[in-house]
């Protein structure tokens, strides 16, 4: 190995750091790298949010009438066809929306994250910087929708006169395990969508058999006991269920065992998502 | 004063060239497919013998001292690119080690990360916060930018709405106006029209001189390099094969690319395209059908390309395209069997040969470079950059045995003057 004196003339200031390249060396800058960066995280950010409904002629009111025209169908469906009960005292589009919520910025997010690395290739092959950064603000515009769907669920309480109590406090909690469930899998995604453009096929299944697999339509206590603990297999059940006591005061308990399962499944995706997307993304720019 | 801020030692990048597949990505598809044979088969693991490893950058290693200019110079595919690459990590070295001290902004691209729907205001910010600057330099050096790219009346109009040349001057001038320690510059001049080229020029060159900044700039016109830069590097096959002053780097290039046109073009390797055809020679006629050296200002002259055809079919919707260019590669003219209406059809499997006629040669005397470039139903057949070099010996273009002098115009055209009654 060779070593290079520290070269410094006594007249000249101390240099910045000293930056070295070398194969399979990239780690030891990279967390550093992505605060230095944190810049680039936040206009990547705005640029999706500002582009998102830019030509529209309605612009940001799509992300109200996403969540309402589904809630509207599924009240049809399932509370006037299927004749379901609400769950406690909540009217059911109150039920529906409410999971909504987090459904649908699970869905966005997983979608944009998993597509971000391929929609952003210009980027990944002409500019350094820590990818990671990609998807974890391609995330940000469904947090946005998100807020925005917020909004609609307080216009629609009020307009039922239902009032959440105390536990709303906690539906931050569930956004938490939402957001990381989409990260996590949103990193695998795209990586692996880096090699294997089938994942740009993948995703969306995902997502709409999700949709179905989900209790957002409906109140997952219509789900057999029995059946309780293998339903919660689905992260997405604990935190709709989550949302749900959170914010429909009702006296379901929470299912503990199943949000147990679901915690500990997104920890797991989150951490290996981070991890793969670690290990193969030095390649990114060869292979993109 | 001479601090080493680049240092580089033994430096490679092997990518590995599948030549199975002509897909850009792999389908999952087929590695299960692979997976699943493997199986089956029970064949020992070997490796695919249709990978290859490809050195891009082999064994190099130079030290640059802050300050320098350094021009990369070198044909296509020696290596710039993922030279430049490497230094401003976008990919990953295979061997050896790059110590750089000091900040780095590279430019591989001009307007990298633009979006078309955002303003130019709004841009100005994306790309500067993409190439490394933060929020409050961007605001504090916004109206200089907008002045240095004359886009004031157009800041918040889309750029999907700029002309290209506005959008090119947009993302220079915010480029232009990084402030770091080290500049990574790669061939981002050849666009832009010419007075704009030469503001970049002159702006490249004060930020070289008066702050001191160390500049990477790689570049196929050899004027700029030799304007700019005062040592060179010469990169052929992903080794370093000269370095020193910029001069004397340049004329190593240009008498290897002279050298190089004496090699049969059926011999160059440093060609894209699907390879159903490969042109493999190239001779030069005058208008008595004599094989010449070189043509003559004002004459008739005849290309006689001759190629093989591999795909022992049928040639159909067969488009010529060549390009005369400068030594120094400016391009001057293009000759395109489409231009003139008269694109191939269909071309009988037993033909070898195509012919080039220009009637009145209107170049001045000198050196001149052709580019190849040969599609068939649109998709590309054969492509070859600097295929092949002729020379222009002076003629009596335009009857009055005068020509103009050198350096003074190099391409001729009938004209007259006239004083209005």
């Amino acid at each position: 190995m060779i070593t290079s004196p520290v070269l410094q003339s006594p007249d000249e200031p101390v240099v910045s750091q000293e930056i070295v390249i070398e194969a399979g060396k990239t780690e030891l800058h990279y967390w550093r790298d992505l605060w230095r960066y944190r810049e680039l995280f936040y206009f990547l950010a705005w640029r999706d949010i500002l582009v998102r409904y830019k030509q529209t002629a309605i612009g940001i009111a799509w992300a109200v009438i996403q969540p309402l025209s589904t809630t509207l169908v599924s009240v049809f469906v399932f509370e006037h066809l299927a004749k379901m009960k609400s769950e406690g005292t909540a009217p059911y589009a109150v039920m529906v929306l409410v999971a909504q919520l987090p459904w649908q910025f699970f869905s966005r997010a997983l979608t944009e994250a998993s597509n971000s690395l391929i929609s952003n290739t210009n980027l990944i092959s002409k500019i350094y910087f820590p990818r990671l950064i990609i998807p974890a603000s391609s995330v940000i515009t469904a947090l946005v929708d998100f807020l925005i769907s917020t909004g609609l669920v307080v216009v629609v309480m009020i307009f039922y006169r239902f009032a959440p109590d105390w536990r709303a406090i906690t539906a931050p909690l569930f956004l938490l395990l939402a957001l990381g469930g989409a990260m996590g899998a949103g990193l695998w995604f795209a990586a692996l969508n880096v090699s294997y453009r089938d994942f740009r096929y993948i995703v969306p299944f995902i997502v709409t058999i999700g949709a179905s697999v989900s209790p957002v339509g409906y109140s997952s206590s219509i789900v057999p006991e029995k059946w309780r603990l293998l339903y919660s297999l689905n992260p997405m059940v604990g935190i709709i269920d989550g949302f749900r006591w959170a914010l429909l005061g009702s006296e379901i308990p929470l299912y503990i065992p199943g949000l147990a399962i679901s915690t500990i499944f997104i920890t797991i995706v989150l951490i290996t998502g981070i991890l793969y997307f670690r290990a193969t993304e030095k390649r990114f720019a060869d292979v993109i | 004063m001479s601090e080493t801020v680049i240092s580089i030692e033994n430096l490679g990048k092997s990518y590995r060239l599948n030549h199975q597949s002509q897909e850009r990505y792999v389908a999952l598809r087929d590695v299960i497919a692979h997976k699943v044979k493997g199986i089956f088969t029970r064949k020992p693991k070997v490796e695919n013998p249709k990978t290859e490893e490809f050195w891009a950058v082999k064994d190099i290693s130079f030290d640059i001292k802050r300050g320098d200019v350094v021009g990369i110079i070198g044909r296509n595919g020696a290596g710039k690119s993922t030279l430049l690459k490497l230094l401003s990590r976008i990919t990953e070295p295979t061997t050896g080690r790059i110590r750089i001290r000091g900040t780095v902004a590279s430019l591989l691209e001009v307007g990298t990360g633009f979006h078309p729907e955002l303003t130019g205001r709004e841009n100005i910010y994306l790309n500067g916060a993409i190439l490394g600057m933060q929020r409050e330099d961007i605001r504090r050096k916004f109206d200089e930018i907008v002045a240095f790219a004359e886009v004031e009346r157009f800041l918040d109009t889309p750029i999907k709405r700029y002309s290209s040349g506005m959008s090119v001057r947009l993302a220079f001038a915010v480029a232009a106006h990084l402030e770091p320690e080290i500049l990574i510059v790669d061939e981002v001049l050849a666009v832009g029209d010419a007075s704009f080229q030469k503001r970049c020029m002159g702006k490249m060159g004060e930020v070289a001189k008066n702050e001191g900044r160390t500049v990477l700039f790689v570049s196929h016109q050899m004027a700029a390099v030799e304007n700019l830069c005062q040592s060179g590097i010469l990169l052929e096959r992903g080794t370093i094969i000269e370095k020193g002053a910029a001069g004397d780097v340049i004329r190593k290039y240009l008498s290897d690319l002279s050298k190089l046109a004496e090699i049969s073009l059926a011999d160059r390797e440093d060609r894209k395209g699907s390879g159903e055809i490969r042109f493999s020679s190239v001779t030069l006629q005058n208008e008595k059908r004599e094989t010449v050296n070189s043509f003559v200002s004002g004459e008739k002259s005849i290309f006689v390309l001759k190629y093989k055809n591999h795909s022992n079919r049928d040639l159909r919707q067969l488009d010529v395209e060549v390009r005369i260019e400068t030594y120094r590669g400016h391009r001057l003219i293009l000759l395109k069997t489409e231009l003139c209406g008269e694109a191939f059809q269909l071309v009988s499997k037993d033909n070898d040969t195509i012919e080039l006629h220009i009637d009145k040669l209107p170049l001045a005397p000198g050196r001149y470079c052709t580019t190849l470039f040969v599609t068939m139903g649109g998709g590309i057949v054969d492509w070859v950059k600097e295929a092949w070099f002729f020379d222009v010996e002076p003629g009596d273009f335009y009857g009055t045995g005068k020509l103009p002098p050198e350096d003074e115009g190099l391409v001729l055209t009938p004209h007259h003057f006239s004083i209005p009654e």
